[in-house]
């Protein structure tokens, strides 16, 4: 069974929101996507500065199988990247919502967040997934 | 199975089971005006003989001209091992075999391939080659787009001493794709890079610099200062080259002081024949950095759960059959055989074999040179350093000089009028280590036969 926080929102492809403190979301892939995909060989993450769209391809998980896009659940600047990922993405897989986040945005618009998937929601796409 | 054509009552069985009445209407979907009508005035079928006297009168209209042709397709003597090796059934398939299960051999090879380009072109990691030298630039190019993300703007400076062709093919493969080429000029005096030029574009966001060394005149560019320019501007440097040539020469990964970031090349010259232009194959080197911007396949070597060495296709994640329109390149198909061939040719040869070859094609060359110049009305046009080309200017058109020579069996050269036209009457020659000296001796007698 996927580990789904209850305090993060998500996407239904699979990326989760954290809303932290200081008002920046942190972003990652949720237990379930990289239990998908298996072991993580590579991460490319978004460099600082850059500006994204809600929706727009930000970042690639690459596993021994498959590259796949990591879509921006929100609009904002990117203010921080993981850099550890690029000699430790298996830290993906180890720890998806602590040492595996992929990216720190400065939302533009706070609001797209609440157009996200709380946790009960996500857990019934996963859910229905695995059928 | 047996593989035989259905039969007309085959045809109609099966249509009668899906309710079509006849083959068109499985076909309607296609608009009318895009399908292709049975191809018109095709022969009747011959028999096995018919064919094999048909073939060789077909081969003679070729002829086997004294060739002094280079300009990208080189003919070097291919020892008889090489293709008696390829030609074995382990090797010889009509499809590049992957699975690793069933192809350890074929890996392996590819692996060693890989190797070698590497230690040839003094850079870290290889694929296992592309479709042709041309293309291979095309795909370094984008590569290039790629891997240098601080650089916006697409753009790749190019010198007018990139082959032509390569050029015209760069801009095919990358159409749409964004990427604007601007075109470099020659030295009218040196027939490379004048760096001067390169001077305008100071400051600017480039993302690429591209150097052909030795360049489409056959001559060595300043390649040090070349690619110390281009990392000064934060742009990366694609080197063109000719394998053979390394043998002789620095290679790209010490150009300047930090050496090359992809380079590329055609690999016919390893072993593969001329064939009347294919089919060739193109090889591409890197840095470790960029490896996963690079197209096509790379074959690993690992360990198996009993610590048994095994050969594998790695890093093939963003390929076209797992990652679709994402895919880092649509062309990675590997040209496995000639590959194979390639690996086989280098082998056999050794380091210091390839560079006997390489040093008796610049001998020849200058031999060549020597010869032709000594004829009234035949000058040398650029004077530098040179690998195994060069251009003759004439005091006549080239075109009809070389069909002179065609008719007394000599491949006397490219005509450079069509691509080069501002050169006037130049005539781009070529002696490889398969030029013997009654060759020259012959080509240089009919040439002043001609022209005087």
């Amino acid at each position: 069974m996927s580990n789904i926080p209850s305090d993060l929102k998500f996407n239904e492809s699979h990326e989760w929101a954290r809303l932290e403190s200081d008002g920046s979301i942190t972003i990652g892939i949720s237990d379930h996507a990289q239990n998908a995909l298996g072991d993580l060989v590579f991460v490319e993450i978004p460099e600082a500065g850059r500006t994204l769209s809600k929706g727009e391809v930000a970042a690639v998980v690459e596993s021994v199988k498959a590259a796949s896009d990591v879509y921006s659940p929100l609009s904002g600047e990117v203010i921080e990247a993981n850099e550890s990922l690029g000699t430790s993405p298996e830290q993906v897989n180890t720890d998806p919502y602590g040492q595996g986040w992929l990216f720190k945005l400065k939302p533009s618009n706070l609001g797209e967040l609440s157009s996200l998937l709380d946790a009960a929601a996500y857990a019934k796409i996963v859910e229905a997934a695995s059928h | 199975m047996p593989f035989i054509p259905h039969t007309p009552s085959d045809v109609s069985e099966m249509l009668a089971a899906i309710g079509a009445p006849d083959i068109d209407a499985l076909f309607d979907e296609i608009p009318a005006a895009l399908r292709t009508p049975p191809p018109e005035n095709l022969p009747q079928g011959l028999t096995e003989m018919q064919i094999t006297r048909l073939m060789h009168a077909r081969a003679q209209l070729d002829g086997q001209p004294l060739n002094f042709l280079g300009a990208g397709a080189y003919e070097h003597h291919i020892p008889a091992a090489v293709w008696a090796i390829v030609s074995r059934g382990e090797f010889y398939s009509a499809y590049t075999p992957y699975q690793a299960e069933a192809s350890q051999g074929t890996l392996q090879v590819l692996y060693e391939f890989q190797t070698m380009m590497a230690n040839l072109t003094g850079m870290q990691v290889s694929n296992a080659s592309l479709y042709d030298g041309a293309s291979a630039l095309a795909e370094a190019c984008l590569m290039a787009v790629r891997a240098h993300r601080q650089s916006r703007s697409a753009r790749i400076l190019v010198p007018a001493t990139v082959h032509p062709d390569y050029r015209h093919v760069a801009r095919a493969i990358t159409t749409g794709q964004s990427l604007k080429f601007d075109v470099l000029p020659y030295g009218e005096e040196a027939g490379t890079l004048d760096l001067s030029s390169l001077e305008r574009y100071s400051g600017q966001d480039i993302t690429a610099v591209v150097v052909q060394h030795p360049n489409f005149f056959g001559l060595l560019e300043d390649v040090d200062a070349i690619t110390d320019w281009a990392h000064a501007q934060g742009a990366m440097l694609i080197a063109v080259v000719n394998p053979v040539s390394l043998a002789i020469f620095k290679p790209p990964g010490e150009w300047g002081e930090k050496g090359a970031d992809i380079v590329v090349g055609e690999g016919q010259p390893l072993g593969a024949p001329l064939a009347s232009g294919g089919p060739y194959f193109g090889f591409m080197t890197t840095r470790m950095e960029y490896v996963r911007q690079m197209p096509g396949r790379l074959i690993g070597r690992t360990l198996d759960l009993d610590g048994k060495p095994g050969f594998s296709l790695t890093l093939q994640a963003r390929e076209q059959h797992i990652r679709r329109s994402k895919a880092t390149s649509n062309i990675c198909t590997n040209q496995g055989l000639l590959v194979t061939a390639a690996a086989i040719h280098l082998s056999l040869l050794g380091a210091t074999g390839l560079e006997s070859v390489a040093a008796a094609c610049q001998a020849n060359t200058s031999a060549l040179v020597e010869a032709l110049t000594g004829i009234d009305g035949v000058r040398l046009r650029f004077a530098g350093p040179r690998f195994h080309e060069a251009v003759l200017q004439l005091d006549r058109q080239v075109d009809g000089v070389l069909q002179e020579l065609a008719r007394r069996n000599i491949a006397g050269g490219l005509d450079l009028s069509r691509h080069f036209p501002g050169l006037g009457n130049a005539l781009l020659v070529c002696a490889t280590e398969t030029r013997t000296p009654e060759d020259i001796r012959t080509y240089a007698h009919v040439l002043a036969e001609i022209l005087t």
